[in-house]
């Protein structure tokens, strides 16, 4: 089966350069300190924000900052077969590069001798669910009110059928020839994730790179717009 | 300077390239551009900057008057839950005055656990737990009343410019309302009235952001007084 259709459509209709429907919603449950749904193309991910609070147990603590822990994890029922509920290899890899792409825009310095807890449920999966779960935890740490240089918006671009693309899914990364998450974030203009799954040529990975970050600034512009919707409502700028 | 106000979040640049302007509250300078760090209303003034946060917990400030409960507490020092991350120390010698000495003075004759104390923070900084102390008038144990917690975020509203908000609660219901910097407030007087100062106290909580609150408190208030 061809992944790019020959009027260049991909195999869920998409252009090239076009993301899968976003939704994001902001202060979804009331016991975490700060909350985040988004949708995500077919991705539902929930995240919720715990801290800072109290170390424990206290030799965790760092005596100049805070300690941040994510946890990112599949529900049984959010792919086809059933997935053992324990934490993957993979899991635990997602969840190190979740804490490491949302640390840089953290100002953890702030809050010594703390922890912040980043819980991230996939509860439905699609490809690029790291990403989605990083652009939810990113926007529940803002809503649990939690000092930041800047957001962090996450979007992955690939190359399928021989073309760079923006926004991978499940087919396309496991058929298509190569897969590079990107966070970034955008006011301070930084990468805080960078992953290759594949093989590009120079040329191919700038360009690879650079559709990447403007798919993180489209994503970018849908955090604000639901942080905006969730604290100042209706109103317009004063 | 222009002095104005906007809403912003995080990585928000709300002043660039000018050196005249420090960055104040929840601000942070990166290169010639001042960022917010928190979801709020960013005003700027003659010289400074700074944002007034939506959301967030209760970070312990010198001064601050603040409503905790006794959990914990050893032969020197009561340890006190004060709504935030980090708890307060209330150490004995400040109840018991210089004489104090372990052996001789049971800590749980002044305040047990589970009591509620009005305290103000005299010491803190980021290598130490804030310190307490009760040793001033409108501090101590409060004997009673309805424990209602709300986010820090909106103390300042509900107090309201120069105490008006709180002044007509208490004023329009006869309750007394003790209002801690942390969140943590304590409603006492009759029973009935109790309930509907908890009521407003919740409304400002959840709908601070939208407007006209002061009217909307005083119909919740007013209706129930007619």
């Amino acid at each position: 089966m061809s992944l790019m259709s020959e009027e260049g459509l991909r195999v869920d209709g998409r252009r090239w350069d076009e993301l899968r429907p976003i939704k994001i919603e902001v202060g979804v449950l009331k016991n975490a300190d700060g909350s985040a749904y988004i949708e995500f193309g077919k991705n539902k991910i929930i995240v919720a924000v715990y801290g800072p609070k109290e170390a424990h147990p206290k030799h965790i603590a760092l005596p100049d900052r805070c300690v941040l822990r994510c946890r990112y994890h599949m529900q049984p029922f959010s792919v086809d077969e059933r997935k053992n509920p324990a934490p993957s290899r993979r899991e635990i890899e997602i969840s190190k590069i979740t804490r490491e792409a949302l640390e840089p825009a953290l100002i953890l310095e702030d809050y010594p001798r703390t922890v912040i807890d980043v819980f991230i449920e996939v509860l439905q999966s699609d490809g690029g669910s790291r990403c989605a779960g990083i652009t939810a935890a990113s926007v529940a740490l803002a809503d649990a009110g939690i000092n930041m240089r800047d957001l962090v918006a996450a979007c992955a671009a690939g190359k399928v059928g021989g073309r760079i693309v923006l926004d991978i899914n499940d087919e396309e990364d496991k058929t298509g020839e190569a897969d590079m998450p990107v966070a970034y974030l955008p006011n301070l203009k930084q990468i805080s994730l960078l992953q290759l799954d594949g093989k590009l040529t120079l040329d191919e990975y700038r360009s690879c790179l650079d559709l990447a970050i403007r798919g993180c600034m489209s994503v970018y512009s849908l955090q604000r717009d639901a942080l905006m919707r969730r604290y100042f409502a209706s109103e317009v700028d004063v | 300077m222009r002095e104005f106000r906007k809403y912003v979040l995080p990585g928000d640049v709300i002043v660039e390239n000018n050196p005249h302007v420090k960055p104040s509250m929840n601000v942070v300078k990166i290169d010639d551009r001042i960022h917010a760090t928190r979801v709020g209303i960013a005003e700027v003034s003659q010289n400074t900057v700074k944002v007034i946060p939506l959301s967030g917990i209760y970070i312990p400030r010198v001064g601050d008057f603040v409503i905790g409960k006794i959990i914990d507490y050893s032969s020197l020092a009561w340890t006190v839950d004060i709504n935030s991350c980090f708890m307060g120390y209330l150490l004995a010698q400040e109840v018991f005055g210089r004489e104090f000495t372990p052996s001789r003075d049971e800590l749980t004759s002044k305040f047990n656990l589970g009591d509620v104390v009005a305290c103000r923070i005299v010491n803190f900084d980021r290598t130490r737990d804030p310190l307490l102390t009760v040793a001033d008038k409108d501090l101590g144990k409060i004997g009673d009343g309805e424990l209602v917690r709300i986010s820090p975020t909106r103390v300042p509203r509900l107090i309201g410019k120069r105490g008006s908000m709180i002044q007509m609660i208490e004023q329009l219901t006869r309750c007394k309302v003790i209002v801690g910097q942390n969140g943590v407030i304590v409603v006492s007087g009759d029973r009935d009235a109790r309930s509907i100062v908890v009521k407003a106290i919740m409304l400002i909580d959840e709908e601070m952001h939208t407007g006209n609150i002061t009217q909307r408190v005083k119909e919740l208030l007013g209706g129930a007084y007619q």
